[in-house]
């Protein structure tokens, strides 16, 4: 292959009518026709097709193009398809160069006259820089066969038992003190009402004793180094106060606290109440239990009671240890799945709906609690419990309220959080279940039933004597002072009726969507990922690469990348794993070739470019030049990621990141700057 | 000024976000003025000041950095230091006579399609302000 002079071949697509009814294709041809080095310039439908692709192929081949220039869609489409075509005709793959002329171009501009122009220029541009790119050597690296999987709920849980399943080694790492997540906390489940406990605790239990797992809970990442293939973590894991390896589960020192039964309990939404040394839920994995450092009195007052703490006196197995520290873990990896969840809409940024300070006027997730048969009533829906958790009443009529904190622009969330409507209609179902009496009614802005069994769950609901109200209500308030009325007005307008009413009841459950975590930017930090507009984490793709992010080796599982229920999380778990499974399977990963390279005879050694590159991927090293002992930058190809920091730092340009160096990106200038 | 002066805007836009952000302004079908020349970078930090210079010497009427928002970027800081060139960049060109609104720099993250347009939008009214660029243009370069 002879690449002295530049034989470039220029193809521009139609992409169906996406670009050729709006830039005159034909046009830019006869343009592109008369520019150097251009030897062959053709049109067709769609290039990224067979028959296109094998275009390009036979001119590399009979033709002898060493330069390929395809003016199609967003090189961050279609650039790994034509570099894929490239090779195989046995070009160098980064002797290819694209002119975005469709998301860019066609589909930006109305003026076709001004797009064909620009199209030419853009075209142009990656003419005068194919004529001056270069081969580049493609790099593979070893992949080591492990995942760290960030979140153990449903999502976290199931990457991990598919890639442990297959072979490899998993490191999960839970922030609370169990497995399980928010699924752990729901009763029943739509539209099957299968009861979530039951699906989900033996898989919980499996996470904790797979052989190939290495779970930690109540743990954290701190730092994430490295690249695809070759990541380390540094993992802290939080002081319990409770040695995990005599704690027996047994539970004598939770009853034994001075303050058992006086804390919220955040696994029952405050709706319960635990102690300061406390196991979440009585099927928590692993079943050790741990002290709050807030709440316990010996830890944040330094005093537990005149004995000194009931809890240590009171555990047979010595396992309580008030000194114990955090310990910090590295581990190395190769991939990375985040399934770091969501959180609920905090209802109390919806004021006008009264949630706070009125104990009948509860969220969905409460509502779980609430029913469930684990939970502080014993699965009675108990209202208006005194201190101790006695007495209470149970409602005679039920509102429940869809789309709060979601399609609501007041409160920043536009979208649809997917799963309200359902875990309303079952929630409507489990009360006309527990009160056949009670009368039961919904406010609706749309009915969304949209999943497997989900319309005829619906309809089955509606059966059961459950009233659908079209209307968004604008108040929701208690009806008078008096603690003993326990009437909730809901205002509303009936909108198929346009009747307005104030509807009464005892019961109001507000169905909350879900949100971006509050602790969202910590983990972007972590793993540089990015965030669509509604605050979730952004996929490479929309629809092509919906597990992967834009960081290679690090991958997306359940409600992170947006609202989803249960079995779309554990498809995208099962997704997510799949995907780092490609990578740990094949035990090898192409690393970037576009790297930077130091020219040492052009380099004065000022280290500049040490200073800025954010990898520490430059070092200066001596060099000799003709006896004499000088320091020149040296880059490390395997940390390099390309950025090209060190090049804008550089003072000679002897530093310049491959396929974007100085002399391939002023010709771009050149063209681009001249106003047509 | 002549009604008919259409400004010529290069942009220098970072793979990640900006880039990103672009294309998803195309997928959105959101329709701009097609002043601008898009030249793609891996990372803002990429930007030598002197690619300013040279575009503007060239002829083009206005420049635009755009890359990830600060503490976003995909290679942990090079926007940081695209910020602080820019800065600088800016400062000197007005110096020596150039209109500061052709010298412009943004942050446009992947999901910002819309905000991409506003940008677009906001800098070619600016270029089209200072009118056609005229100062030290020099002949063009057969590179």
């Amino acid at each position: 292959m002879n690449d002295s002079r530049p034989k470039i071949g220029v193809y521009v697509c139609h992409c169906g009518i996406n670009i050729g009814s709006v830039v005159d294709v034909p046009a830019v041809i006869e343009y592109v026709k008369t520019l150097p080095g251009v030897e062959i310039a053709r049109e067709y439908t769609y290039m990224c097709s067979d028959p296109g692709q094998n275009l390009v192929k036979d001119d590399i081949r009979n033709e002898g193009l060493n330069r390929v220039i395809v003016a199609s869609c967003s090189p961050r489409m279609h650039e790994p398809t034509f570099r894929k075509t490239l090779k195989e005709a046995g070009l160098n793959p980064y002797f290819l160069e694209m002119a975005n002329i469709r998301e860019q171009d066609s589909w930006v501009h109305e003026d076709h006259a001004a797009a064909t122009k620009k199209a030419k220029q853009l075209v142009e541009a990656a003419v005068a820089k194919a004529s001056v790119l270069e081969a580049l050597e493609e790099k593979e690296v070893d992949v080591i066969p492990s995942c760290l999987v960030i979140g153990a709920g449903i999502a976290g849980i199931q990457s991990a038992l598919d890639i442990a399943d297959a072979g490899y080694k998993v490191y999960v790492v839970e922030k609370t003190p169990s497995v399980g997540g928010h699924m752990s906390q729901l009763d029943k489940t739509f539209p099957t009402l299968d009861c979530s406990a039951c699906i989900l605790t033996p898989k919980m239990v499996d996470v904790a004793n797979h052989p190939n797992i290495e779970l930690m809970t109540y743990s954290q990442v701190e730092e994430v180094t490295g690249f695809v293939g070759n990541f380390k973590a540094k993992i802290r894991k939080r002081a319990r106060y409770v040695d995990f390896d005599k704690c027996t589960g047994c539970g004598i020192c939770a009853e034994n606290c001075r303050l058992a039964g006086k804390i919220p309990s955040e696994f029952d939404e405050n709706i319960g109440k635990r102690g300061a040394v406390y196991l979440p839920f009585p099927q928590a994995v692993p079943a050790k239990y741990t002290i709050d450092p807030e709440r316990c009195l010996q830890l944040s007052k330094g005093k537990c009671g005149k004995e000194g703490p009931a809890c240590a006196e009171a555990c047979t197995a010595g396992a309580i240890n008030f000194e114990q520290e955090d310990e910090i873990v590295e581990i190395d990896c190769g991939t990375i799945i985040v399934a770091t969840g969501y959180d609920v809409f905090d209802a109390s940024r919806k004021p006008e709906y009264g949630w706070t300070g009125n104990d009948n006027i509860i969220t969905g997730l409460e509502f779980e609690r609430l029913v469930s048969a684990s939970g502080p009533t014993g699965g009675k829906p108990l209202l208006g419990r005194d201190k101790k958790g006695e007495g209470g009443y149970l409602p005679k009529k039920v509102a429940f309220i869809h789309c709060v904190g979601s399609r609501d622009e007041s409160v920043g969330n536009e979208y649809c959080s997917r799963v309200c409507c359902m875990y309303l209609a079952k929630q409507a179902h489990l009360i006309r279940d527990k009160l056949p009496e009670a009368e039961i009614t919904v406010f609706y802005m749309d009915v969304r039933a949209f999943g497997k069994g989900f319309e005829e769950f619906y309809d089955r609901v509606r059966r059961e004597g459950v009233q659908y109200v079209r209307g968004n209500p604008s108040e929701i308030y208690k009806k008078s002072p008096d603690p003993e009325d326990h009437t909730v007005v809901v205002k509303v307008e009936d909108t198929l009726t346009a009747t307005p009413m104030d509807y009464e009841c005892d019961l109001v459950v507000l169905g909350v969507g879900l949100e971006p975590r509050k602790d969202v930017r910590e983990i972007i930090d972590l793993f540089k990922l990015s965030q669509s507009t509604d605050g979730f984490f952004l996929e490479a793709h929309p629809k092509l690469r919906p597990v992967d992010t834009a960081s290679d080796g690090i991958f997306l599982a359940g409600c992170c990348q947006g609202p989803k229920d249960i079995p779309d999380t554990v498809a995208q778990a099962k997704g997510a794993a799949s995907s780092a499974l490609i990578l740990i399977a094949s035990g090898r990963v192409k690393v970037e070739a576009q790297v930077s390279f130091v020219t040492s005879s052009e380099c004065r050694g000022c280290g500049f470019c040490v200073e800025v590159c954010p990898f520490g991927a430059i070092e200066l090293v001596d060099e000799n030049r003709m006896g004499n002992i000088v320091q020149v930058a040296l880059v490390n190809e395997a940390l390099c990621k390309g950025c090209g920091s060190c090049a804008a730092a550089c003072l000679s340009g002897a530093i310049q990141p491959r396929s974007f160096k100085d002399e391939q990106i002023l010709p771009q200038i050149a063209v681009l700057g001249v106003r047509t | 000024m002549s009604e008919e002066f259409e400004p010529n805007i290069v942009a220098f836009l970072c793979n990640w976000c900006s880039y990103a952000g672009a294309d998803l302004a195309g997928t959105s079908r959101m329709h701009y003025l097609p002043n601008i020349k898009i030249i793609r970078v891996m990372c803002s930090g990429r930007v030598n000041p002197l690619f300013l210079v040279n575009a503007l010497q060239q002829g083009a009427d206005g420049v635009l950095i755009s890359g990830c928002h600060p503490g976003d970027c995909h290679y942990l800081e090079g926007n940081f230091f695209a910020r602080r060139r820019f800065m600088l960049a800016k400062k000197l060109l007005e110096q020596i006579g150039v209109d500061p609104g052709r010298v412009n720099m943004s942050w446009v993250s992947a999901s910002e399609g819309a905000k991409f347009k506003d940008v677009i939008d906001e800098t070619v009214a600016k270029a089209k302000a200072a009118g056609p660029m005229e100062q030290f243009r020099r002949r063009q370069i057969n590179w």
